[in-house]
């Protein structure tokens, strides 16, 4: 029933409308088969809803969608061979933990003591073992999820869709469930598209990333990609922290009049000597503030034209170099090759 | 008499007082106003209780009266006689029986009409939402002489005979709600992501309502039946007007609250009458507080 | 693992009937409303348009016939018999001093529910509220009538103590007395009273809920002694609540036939007279004149109680 080589999931000129809103505006993206894929953006920029047209319980107001190489339109979510792991887990509050994961393979009808034994291993796999005579009222957060993901992955789909499986998470366990979910991801070969608002996240888990705002994708790439090479000042900004140069400092920097972005800790600290070079533009400037963040220190650092924020890292413990105090003049340095020219499309 | 009920499905429909917001109410009240709670208004509301509950339990005291003639006090003397009377009457057994057969009847419809309407409000918001509720609830917002009255005309202009199906008729008509408010506040507080996920798992539309919709508001199902059971096993004022010859046990009581004939009997049946509703509303206070409680905790 | 499962293809009937409805959501909400609106829209509302259009037919005089044409000589007759005005005046005043009474027997009860009862307590008193409301309505006026009859408790109890003169006193009152409390505008007064009474406590009960335990901490910090408080803080804040309980005893005091046929004097009530003009005089225009009354006077009642915010207390 799929063609070979098709891509996992494969968006063209999608748009969905509720009423006057265009949730999803003219998207096309392909996911390639194994791919684990994050759709990223803020809430309302239209992510969710792609999801959602994935799973099948939205239908596309125009374009078509294939996942792996068919048309999906007017199939129903019940006959996609796509599963997904809800953000609030949705888990059956009337049924037990094992219930809730063998759900797939009795709507199936799948034998009793089979539906057991796979249920067993998906519970394994999420190292709940021993947890599936419990009621989903019984567990915790990270437990619920995990139960989620068992009962998504059991049906063994193609595509795994995840809606901000972390976010009712606490940061500490959120770290260890990507760890997790990663590694489930490469251990099955599946792909898995990924919904989350979370950039790090997103930068952290996926071999790809799609960039939403406003019901519109404004970059695909891979994080580093993404990262390196904002396409969009929305991007730029969204993605990780950054400085954005226009008027009197682009000029300055850059060399010519543009919006550039440049990454905090991108820019050095330099002492009188050295870091001169052609490529390498250098500005004075004064320090007006100094926030210690743990691994690294973010200088606010005044300049003609604005203010630029530096990240350095504190790598020598509690000692910091006489001139990094509030006040000082320093002297900045930035490799040009680090600037990136951005488009202020939206 | 229908509108009895009317604010229990509206307070049914309001979301439930959420259990932190008791606690935390009372404790600084308690605090506050614990000593000053005085006696006055111990007794006041000691007093109301006593005055919604006292005259049943003259009810029950008179049941066991030997006194056959007027209702003297206090009760001259002990007897369990009249209720073996009232098992042997032929006429109470008859009106208990269309009684029981019509509260099941009208219960069964407005179940099944009471979850539609629920379902449709709760899984999609369309024009006229509020008006669907209103309509529901209209037939026991209105005093119940004006739906006996225009149920009656309107039987009357379509030229049907007057018989169980009209009583039937009148008593789903202000049954429905009481399920649809249970029902509602029930969907409500169901995820809907739910559905969702059992279709997404691979379950069309008619095992997601077998093996999610209906478990997920059987016990609201059930506390709506038993309080329209409830409902339809007391209801007198429309059931005047939709009724031929036949009557029902609250029919067979009016008239003889109206032409007493023997007092003793009516006591005795008016006893049964509390007992056999008491048990399903209590059921159905039980049923839905549970909910509550589960609700609360795993929160 | 990385073998899909196959998905059966061939559809059963109830599957391609899912599909079509999940595809079609209009489709699936008509199928789901259809039943009730239905019922509802068109039965109900139907009988109840009907009716209304009904008071604008007449009667013959001398056939006794329903005459279908439209007519205001069934209004007019209405308006002008100045007994009607007597039903109508009198059925106001007794469901106002009821929804009054309610409200001053159920304030304290919610009150002391809501403010002092442990959680225990507390569902206890709710039960005892809930069970009265939902049980047997006749069993419950029925009970009035062993309570007031002559040689009834009420008696023995004022005879017990020494208060057989107050009682008589008050039967001798003119207007609200008469020959025993079963027979007089007292009577039908407690009885009616006594029924609607849960009524008005569970809408105060849910407004009382409403107000947050750090209002009324807030106003005690602030130097209000409880009895300000009470006053200043917790009883605006219920009232509402009040006058949605009002809702129901005024509306079901108007409608209400039954009562005061049972317990009262001979004088008709509103409801009474809805009840013998269709029953015994075969009237049914003049009974759907009767019957607009009870819904003109909610109507405008409705519309104030919801200026005063009544309707979210309900």
């Amino acid at each position: 029933m799929n063609a070979t080589g098709a891509p996992a999931v494969a968006f063209d000129r999608v748009s969905r409308t509720f009423g006057e809103v265009r949730a999803v505006d003219d998207v096309s993206f392909r996911v390639e088969d194994g791919e684990f894929f994050s759709m990223l953006g803020p809430s309302g920029s239209g992510k969710t809803t792609c999801l959602r047209l994935i799973a099948g319980f939205e239908q596309p107001s125009s374009g078509h969608i294939q996942v792996h190489g068919v048309n999906v339109g007017g199939v129903p979510p019940y006959r996609r061979d796509v599963n997904t792991v809800f953000q609030d887990y949705a888990l059956f509050p009337h049924m037990n933990v094992g219930e809730n994961v063998e759900y797939g393979l009795m709507i199936r009808k799948v034998p009793k003591a089979e539906r057991r034994r796979q249920a067993e291993e998906m519970l394994a796999m999420v190292k709940l073992d021993g947890l599936y005579a419990r009621r989903p009222g019984q567990l915790s957060g990270g437990q619920r999820q995990r139960v989620a993901l068992a009962r998504a992955l059991i049906n063994r789909p193609r595509v795994l869709l995840l809606d901000e499986p972390l976010g009712a998470l606490d940061l500490k366990l959120r770290e260890t469930m990507q760890a997790e979910i990663k590694a489930i991801q490469r251990h099955l070969g599946i792909t898995f598209v990924y919904v989350t608002h979370d950039q790090g996240e997103a930068l952290a888990m996926s071999d790809r990333l799609a960039v939403f705002n406003q019901g519109r994708i404004e970059q695909i790439g891979a994080p580093a990609e993404v990262y390196d090479h904002p396409a969009s000042v929305f991007v730029a900004g969204f993605v990780g922290q950054t400085n954005l140069l226009d008027g009197y400092l682009a000029q300055r920097i850059g060399g010519f009049p543009a919006t550039f972005s440049i990454r905090p800790e991108r820019i050095r600290v330099a002492g009188e000597e050295g870091g001169f070079g052609f490529d390498i533009a250098s500005i004075h400037g004064r320090i007006a503030a100094i926030t210690y963040l743990g691994a690294t220190s973010r200088l606010n650092v005044q300049v003609d034209g604005g203010e630029l924020i530096v990240v350095e890292p504190n790598v020598d413990g509690g000692v910091a170099p006489p001139d990094r105090v509030v006040g000082a003049e320093v002297r900045l340095t930035i490799d040009r090759k680090h600037i990136q020219a951005v488009t202020d499309a939206s | 008499m229908p509108s009895e009920v009317t604010p229990i499905p509206s307070l049914r429909s309001a979301p439930p007082p959420p259990r932190g917001s008791v606690s935390s109410g009372n404790p600084v009240g308690t605090a506050r106003h614990g000593p000053r709670a005085g006696w006055g208004l111990k007794l006041a509301a000691l007093g109301g209780l006593l005055f919604l509950h006292i005259p049943l339990a003259i009810i029950v005291l008179y049941a066991f009266s030997i006194e056959e003639k007027s209702f003297v006090f206090p009760i001259p003397g002990f007897t369990t006689k009249w209720f073996a009377v009232a098992f042997e009457r032929e006429d109470i057994r008859a009106a208990l029986g269309l009684s029981i057969r019509v509260a099941a009847v009208s219960t069964a419809m407005a179940l099944l009409l009471g979850t539609l309407a629920a379902a449709a409000v709760w899984r999609s918001r369309f024009f006229g939402r509020e008006a669907i509720s209103l309509l529901l609830i209209l037939p026991i917002a209105l005093p119940g002489i004006i739906t006996g009255i225009a149920l009656r005309s309107a039987i009357g202009l379509a030229e049907i005979e007057f018989s169980y199906w009209t009583i039937v008729l009148g008593h789903a008509t202000f049954c429905i709600v009481v399920v649809y408010n249970n029902v509602l506040a029930r969907f409500r507080r169901t995820n809907r992501a739910l559905i969702e996920a059992s279709m997404d798992l691979g379950a069309d539309g008619f095992q997601t309502l077998r093996y999610v919709v209906l478990p997920s508001i059987a016990t609201a199902l059930l506390a709506g039946g038993m309080l329209a059971f409830a409902l339809s096993f007391d209801e007198v004022i429309v059931t005047t007007f939709t009724a031929g010859q036949q009557s029902t046990l609250p029919i067979w009581m009016l008239s003889e609250l109206i032409r007493p004939r023997q007092r003793p009997v009516t006591n005795v049946v008016a006893v049964f009458v509390i007992a056999v509703t008491f048990i399903p509303i209590v059921t159905a206070f039980y049923l839905t507080r549970d909910t509550h409680d589960v609700a609360g905790s795993s929160k | 693992m990385t073998t899909a499962a196959a998905l059966p293809r061939e559809d059963s009937f109830l599957q391609r009937l899912s599909t079509s409805l999940y595809l079609r959501p209009r489709l699936l909400l008509l199928m789901l409303l259809g039943p009730p609106l239905l019922w509802l829209g068109v039965i109900y509302l139907g009988s109840l348009f009907a009716l209304l259009a009904q008071s604008f037919f007449a009667v013959d005089e001398f056939s006794g016939v329903v005459v279908q044409e439209f007519s205001l000589a069934n209004w007019t007759g209405f308006v002008t018999n100045p007994a009607n005005g007597d039903i109508v005046l009198r059925t106001f005043l007794m469901a106002l001093v009821v929804t009054i009474a309610a409200a001053l027997i159920a304030f304290p009860v919610a009150y002391y529910m809501v403010r002092f009862a442990g959680i225990r307590t507390k569902a206890v008193m709710y039960l005892g509220v809930m069970l009265p409301l939902w049980s047997s309505y006749l069993v419950r006026v029925y009970s009035w009538k062993l309570i007031l009859a002559k040689e009834g408790i009420v008696s023995w109890v004022m005879a017990q103590l020494h208060l057989t003169w107050l009682l008589d006193a008050a039967l001798a009152t003119p207007v609200v007395g008469g020959p025993s409390l079963s027979t007089s505008y007292i009577g039908t007064f407690l009885v009616f009273t006594y029924i609607w009474l849960p009524f008005m406590i569970l809408p105060v009960v849910a407004a009382l809920e409403r107000v947050p335990g750090s209002v009324i901490e807030a106003s005690g910090d602030l130097g209000a002694d409880p009895g300000q408080t009470f006053r200043k803080v917790i009883f605006p804040l219920a009232f509402p609540g009040v006058v949605a309980g009002s809702i129901f005893t005024f509306s079901l005091t108007l409608g209400d036939y039954i009562i005061p046929g049972i317990i009262g004097s001979s004088t008709p009530f509103l409801g009474q007279a809805v009840y013998s003009q269709q029953g015994v005089a075969g009237n049914i225009p003049l009974a759907a004149a009767f019957t607009v009354v009870p819904i003109v006077i909610m109507g405008i009642y409705l519309t104030l109680a919801k200026r005063l915010g009544a309707f979210d207390a309900l």
